[in-house]
């Protein structure tokens, strides 16, 4: 009988205690963030989307090749001894290719943080941007090279003049060796 | 305070000041349901630390505008094998049970759509409408859930209902009568002449104050388990039965069960406030009561005991079905019974 009457109690009792929890989380301070006009501050160093710097990318496709989805995708072109612009790197040093192309699928990337643990100037680093969904697929394709496409056509021009030059000149070098000296400058 | 309906006195008895009766409490109901849905959705949040719904209106104070027309909108299935007839009448029989009650509901000394002299038996009466219609949607559902919901309901009704119906029978003793203008009016004066603290009476009342508070808490278990709610949801639990009676209810006939639903539990909160809290009379005795005061105390007297139910449910786990005859028929009856006699007895002395 007595224990009928003290589980009753309990009941009753357990019931008020869990009203005060609730009615004190009522007017406790909310946990929600209201996304797009707020925003949890997010690390400086978070893995998200990749960002390349193409004036410190030599084109040394280390990244492409480390890649383990093949999401990079980079061309060059040789810096021909005849170019007129006298490219240099972000570091002052003299460009050897031009990066024609270097595109990231991020439909693809994995975020494993690979390719900027490989670049040897550290052209490529993760970003804090995480809001670049896209309504297609191509539209999750960046183009990171910094050059135009007139430009890119007039480097493959360069090299190609370059490079015709220089075979006709290894071919002339059996002939007459004197003349690979003056073309090579 | 004399008690009429103003509407009988503007207009005169008639058709018409009749159909107005009846159409004030389906206006109110309308605009209560709103407000409890979004209530539910709010305080719900609040206690779990979010914040609810913000995107719509300022606060997302229009969001069960939202829901309504997104109910509206939504395609209505009739299972292959399921009863039509029944089937399609079920969450009408639902919302006329819930609405019916609203008939004999005094929310001002002037206005209680229909004056019966048997306010408290009709809503109790009417007020089982809802379980035939949970049996009634839960059968013609041909589904399992279904059916296990509407057996359970039927069988959590046989445990409630006697406690409850001991409450109100004390009520009627307290107060001499079972019509719910009398009752509202045998409480008229400050808050201690309510029947929560004994009702009107000289302070030698003061010993029968812990049954009548043990009274309107059993009556506000019984409540809980009426309107089929969290720690009482057993018939639509749903962990265990998908949605219970309503699983296979969609659109517009869903949206009858869950309007039933709340309207029950504002019937309910009335019954509670009328027997217990006084109905439309103000706290403070003649300060602040009138005619136009009553409907102010009323309606908040009665959502503070919807907030309370919103509260408990956001607050306690479902309890199980032997759990919840345990606890009607060893628990709430013995109390229920010992109060009953207890007051009857200082009925009959004082």
């Amino acid at each position: 009988m007595i224990d009928y009457f003290k589980s009753v109690w309990a009941w009753f009792h357990t019931i008020l205690i869990g009203m005060k929890i609730t009615f004190t989380h009522l007017f406790s301070k909310k946990v929600t963030i209201q996304y797009p006009n707020e925003r949890y501050p997010i690390p400086h160093n978070a893995k998200n989307r990749l960002q390349l710097y193409p004036d410190l990318c030599n084109g040394c496709m280390q990244c492409a090749r480390v890649c383990p989805v093949q999401c990079i995708d980079v061309e060059t072109i040789r810096v021909v001894p005849t170019d007129p612009d006298k490219p240099v790197m972000g570091d002052g040093t003299q460009r050897k290719l031009w990066v024609s192309v270097y595109d990231i699928d991020f439909a693809k990337c994995c975020f494993c943080g690979l390719c900027t643990t490989v670049c040897p100037t550290e052209a490529i680093k993760h970003t804090t941007d995480f809001e670049y969904s896209s309504y297609t697929r191509e539209g999750l394709i960046y183009h990171f090279s910094a050059m135009s496409s007139e430009q890119v056509e007039q480097k493959k021009k360069l090299f190609e003049e370059w490079s015709a030059k220089e075979k006709a000149a290894k071919a002339g070098k059996v002939a007459e060796p004197s003349s690979v000296e003056k073309g090579e400058n | 305070m004399e008690t009429f309906n103003f509407l009988d006195k503007i207009i005169g008895e008639s058709i018409l000041s009749a159909v107005l009766s009846a159409l004030l409490p389906l206006i109110f109901l309308i605009v209560y349901a709103l407000i409890a849905i979004l209530g539910e959705l709010k305080i719900s949040a609040w206690i779990q630390e979010r914040l609810g719904p913000m995107r719509t209106g300022p606060y997302g104070i229009l969001q069960p505008i939202a829901e309504v027309v997104k109910l509206l909108q939504k395609e209505d299935i009739v299972p292959t094998n399921a009863n039509r007839l029944l089937f399609n009448l079920a969450p009408f029989v639902m919302f006329t049970g819930a609405f019916a009650g609203f008939a004999v509901i005094p929310f001002s000394p002037a206005f209680a759509p229909a004056h019966i002299n048997l306010g408290l038996y009709y809503i109790f009466a009417v007020g089982a409408f809802a379980v035939i219609g949970i049996v009634m949607g839960g059968w013609a559902s041909n589904n399992k859930y279904s059916l296990l919901g509407a057996m359970r309901s039927a069988s959590q009704m046989i445990s409630y209902e006697i406690p409850g119906a001991l409450v109100v029978l004390t009520a009627a003793v307290l107060a001499n009568s079972l019509d719910l203008q009398e009752i509202s009016l045998a409480q008229s004066g400050p808050f201690w002449n309510w029947f929560l603290f004994g009702g009107p009476g000289p302070w030698t009342k003061i010993w029968v104050i812990p049954f009548t508070l043990l009274l309107s808490l059993i009556f506000m278990i019984t409540s809980l388990a009426e309107t089929n709610r969290t720690p009482f949801d057993i018939p639509e639990g749903e962990s265990e039965l998908v949605g219970g009676y309503h699983t296979e209810y969609s659109g517009m006939k869903f949206a009858m069960f869950f309007f039933a639903e709340y309207a029950n539990m504002f019937i309910v909160a009335s019954v509670l406030t009328i027997v217990f809290l006084g109905g439309w009379n103000s706290p403070f005795g003649e300060f602040m009561s009138g005619y136009f005061w009553g409907v102010f105390w009323f309606t908040s007297k009665a959502m503070f005991i919807v907030f309370l139910q919103i509260w408990l449910r956001w607050t306690l786990p479902r309890v199980r079905v032997d759990q919840l005859m345990f606890l009607g028929w060893k628990v709430l009856l013995p109390f229920a019974l010992v109060c009953f006699i207890v007051l009857s007895l200082y009925r009959i002395l004082y």
